[in-house]
């Protein structure tokens, strides 16, 4: 590795460090507008992970993960607004239902392959929208407020509740973070990875195939499902349309680590970092921003499929979260490939 | 009473002729290139808003309109496969899948800032409204009944396509397997960019029909693929008259549905589907 | 050998950062059977690859009547006469024997090979013609690949070991109209492990071994231990 190259990976990983740090200490910052986008931010981060963890990395293609989100959304409502429980307590189990929300559907899409699962997984979360839609107990199809008593459990006055919900996204992107790198990083992680690199041999594997994508699938829910609870304080309601919102907890979240980087742990944060900055920035071109966010990914699918991040990587020769599957940038054959090809001759 | 609930069956049955067109293109694009075509619902409302700039716009007639769309559909198909579907066609499951999402996306977004969002429909005239009785209190609309005849003839006229014709050898050929047919010299592009042009076909077909039938927007485009999608995978990957089959399923269950509310009934439809899916994953008529 | 059809000069095959042959030098007369045998991983596969233009990176020479066929599509070399049957048959299962082989005719050049004449040299392929070939047995997809590619009336036809898997009755059948496309001028290049199969048919032969031509000349004029001795190497 070249001098400069080393530079630059201490210099970003630097930068990384910073980041973090300024995140932590935000609430003394930054003002309360600010504080809520940068909790949107982290909240989308998450399920950018997630969904980042699912199709980078255990080759997971699904359209459908905004169910998850609904259902932390509408279980949190379900365990501290009608039931009564501790409100901090019914953010995780708005993750646990989530998780036994889990897996019935997937033994329902795993029966599905690639795009079939994709499109079979958006399937189920329309219908979990519409079913949330059916129930008058959380409004019916036009939803329902969070109740005062416990918006005020997190916290008295408005500047404090913007703080204390803040922090809980950051604890949430952080330990979402951390938890699924150390994943990545152990036997898990080497297992998909080696799978991905060995098509061939993943028959003689393939149960620990099917058993690795299953823990992948179970690792995002509560994750998402928690996130569901924390983008209920922000918006103070659950409504299906809201709460399941294909474009705010699929499509946005799609483009940011597709832009950013599949299948890399820097691709989300640095998607999530530009999708923010084109919003704020590029407000006022309303729809052309979707257009302009859909003309990207398919520049960067066209172009350099590991997003932006794997732009960088052309100059820099290691991550700065060194934990990455790096799909091939062109279809070329491993040695050990190519030997076996000629073998057959 | 019974008159009510027959006339809502078979309205649903007639419906089911509709989605299985819808269905036909991506039957052929999932059987062929071996893809889900996550764009293909935005097509078919993309198609009906040119229909509408067509109809209303230069108030051309709606045959004439119809007839002008179909070949642009088919090179709008082939050149679609040609120039970018192609380039990403066998890198792996995501590339395919994150491109056709990609132009949903734009497609969806670019009908909103074109034609705003309001709900739209192509005047067909008094077809609309005419209706045949056929006793019992029972009517059948002209048009739907017309609809459901133009599916079966349109699966009829695929099926000739495919196993009657030398375009039809060639396209079964590289779904079969791409590979030996580039390693003995078969042009698999283009022959792949020609089954988009029929899809393309297809979508100009279904998209007139649909539009005179029934409302759209520009946001319409992920249900008609949703229930393609369950017809094509309730009737069973491979079998076009399953795939009517699959449609009409679900033209029954929406109908039955519709008799409680409107979100009833798209929710029939979700939930007849993953029943059958789950008890009979392959579908109710699979190939091979 | 300037008069040869196709004319093979200093060929290398590479997959990636792998090399599969070594500046190979091949040559092939309109009218004779050239038969090429080496073990597994010689090379074979990727010198018949390269002349159909189906390898990425190559080196060298491939002459074809004149035209370097390096430098064109599959389509355009299988066009000016090219006709490949590929190892395992690889015909198209869900296909009837008689589209499979239309398919083949339809690629060619035209010419005045056709059906009658296929069905006269493979009966079986009649009494199936309308079954799919996935349900006909390994021997008689043997056939139908041959027949695809003779179909195409080609001027060189490469055999990419056709006996593999065979019974012996199978490969004595196929076998026997190889010479008979031989006599009617067409330059055929006969890949194999089976050596006294190819050794029996050829006119000429090369051994590959490692990517590299390690002995070439007349069946008739070489001994049996020198053959083995070059295709084990040693």
């Amino acid at each position: 590795m070249n001098a400069s190259g080393t530079w630059l990976i201490a210099i970003g990983r630097l930068a990384l460090i910073l980041g973090a740090g300024v995140l932590a200490a935000a609430p003394f910052l930054f003002a309360p507008a600010q504080l809520q986008i940068l909790t949107q931010f982290l909240s989308l981060l998450v399920i950018a992970i997630m969904w980042n963890l699912l199709a980078g990395y255990a080759d997971i293609v699904s359209i459908g993960q905004h169910a998850f989100v609904g259902i932390g959304a509408y279980a949190f409502f379900a365990f501290a607004a009608l039931a009564g429980v501790n409100p901090y307590l019914s953010l995780l189990l708005g993750g646990v239902t989530a998780f036994v929300f889990a897996v019935p559907i997937m033994l329902v899409i795993f029966r599905l392959r690639a795009a079939y699962l994709a499109v079979g997984s958006w399937v189920v979360a329309e219908t979990l929208m519409l079913g949330a839609g059916k129930l008058s107990a959380f409004g019916g199809g036009s939803g329902v407020s969070v109740p005062i008593s416990v918006v005020k459990a997190f916290g008295a006055q408005a500047a404090a509740r913007y703080a204390t919900i803040y922090w809980l996204a950051f604890a949430l992107a952080a330990l979402a973070l951390v938890s699924t790198y150390l994943l990545m990083r152990s036997k898990v992680g080497i297992g998909l990875t080696a799978m991905r690199d060995n098509e061939e041999g993943a028959g003689s594997v393939g149960v620990n195939l099917i058993a690795l994508r299953v823990l992948c699938f179970l690792w995002t829910a509560p994750f998402l499902g928690i996130a569901g609870g924390v983008i209920t304080l922000q918006k103070l309601r659950v409504a299906p349309p809201a709460s399941f919102s294909i474009t705010d907890w699929t499509v946005y979240v799609i483009f940011i680590v597709v832009i950013g980087g599949i299948g890399s742990f820097e691709g989300p944060i640095i998607g999530a970092i530009v999708f923010f900055l084109i919003r704020e920035y590029l407000a006022e071109i309303g729809l052309w921003h979707f257009i302009l966010l859909g003309v990207l990914s398919i520049a960067v699918i066209l172009v350099e499929p590991r997003g932006l991040w794997g732009l960088a990587r052309r100059f820099v020769s290691d991550d700065l979260i060194p934990a990455s599957f790096r799909p091939p940038r062109q279809p070329v054959m491993s040695a050990r490939i190519a030997s076996e090809n000629a073998e057959a001759s | 009473m019974a008159a009510i609930w027959i006339n809502q069956i078979v309205q649903g049955v007639l419906l089911g002729g509709l989605y299985a067109m819808f269905a036909m293109g991506l039957s052929l694009s999932i059987g062929v290139m071996q893809f889900v075509n996550i764009a293909h619902g935005d097509l078919i409302v993309l198609v009906s808003f040119l229909l509408l700039t067509l109809t209303s716009g230069l108030g051309l007639p709606p045959l004439l309109a119809a007839a002008i769309t179909l070949p642009i559909a088919f090179v709008g198909g082939f050149l679609l496969q040609r120039l970018l579907l192609q380039r990403v066609l066998g890198k792996g499951v995501l590339p395919i899948i994150l491109v056709t999402f990609g132009l949903s996306i734009i497609i969806q977004n670019g009908l909103l800032s074109a034609y705003g969002a309001d709900t739209r429909k192509v005047a067909g005239g008094a077809i609309e409204t005419a209706t045949i009785p056929i006793g019992g209190g029972v009517n059948i609309g002209v048009l739907p009944f017309i609809i459901f005849l133009s599916a079966i003839v349109l699966i009829f006229a695929l099926d000739r396509l495919l196993y009657h014709t030398r375009l039809g050898a060639r396209i079964r050929a590289v779904s079969d397997d791409v590979a030996t047919a580039n390693l003995i010299g078969l042009k698999s592009a283009r022959i792949y960019a020609v089954a988009m042009g029929v899809v393309g076909a297809t979508i100009a077909i279904s998209a007139a029909f649909m539009s005179v039938w029934t409302n759209f927007d520009p946001s319409s485009g992920p249900s008609r693929l949703l229930v393609a999608f369950e017809a094509v995978v309730l009737g069973g990957l491979g079998s076009l008259w399953g795939t009517l089959v699959g449609g009409v399923a679900l033209g029954v269950a929406q109908a039955i549905g519709a008799q409680f509310d409107a979100a009833w009934q798209i929710l029939a439809g979700h939930i007849l589907f993953l029943v059958i899916f789950v008890i009979r994953p392959q579908g109710l008529f699979p190939r091979n | 050998m300037s008069d040869a059809l196709l004319n093979i000069e200093n060929l290398s095959v590479f997959y990636g950062e792998f090399r599969a042959l070594f500046g190979v030098d091949i040559a092939v007369k309109a009218g004779e059977i050239v038969s090429m045998i080496g073990a597994n991983g010689a090379g074979k596969s990727s010198l018949l690859k390269a002349i159909v233009g189906q390898v990425g990176r190559i080196e060298g020479r491939i002459a074809f009547d004149g035209d370097d066929l390096a430098r064109l599509s599959t389509p355009e070399i299988v066009a000016r006469g090219v006709a490949l049957v590929p190892e395992g048959r690889r015909l198209f299962p869900s296909l009837t024997v008689e589209e499979n082989l239309t398919i083949g005719q339809e690629i060619g050049r035209g010419g005045d090979l056709g059906f009658d004449e296929i069905y006269r040299y493979f009966p079986i392929l009649w009494e199936k013609r309308r079954q799919k070939t996935r349900e006909l047995s390994g021997g008689q997809q043997q056939m139908a690949a041959l027949a695809r590619a003779l179909l195409a009336n080609p001027r060189l036809l490469l055999c990419d070991e056709i006996s593999l898997g065979l019974a012996p009755v199978a490969i004595a059948a196929l076998y026997q109209v190889i010479p008979t496309i031989r006599d009617r001028g067409v330059a055929i290049l006969l890949v194999e492990q089976d050596i006294t199969r190819a050794l029996a048919v050829a006119d000429r032969f090369y051994c590959l071994l490692g990517g590299r031509v390690n002995l070439s000349g007349l069946p008739r004029e070489t001994t049996r231990e020198t053959v083995a001795h070059h295709y084990f190497g040693g």
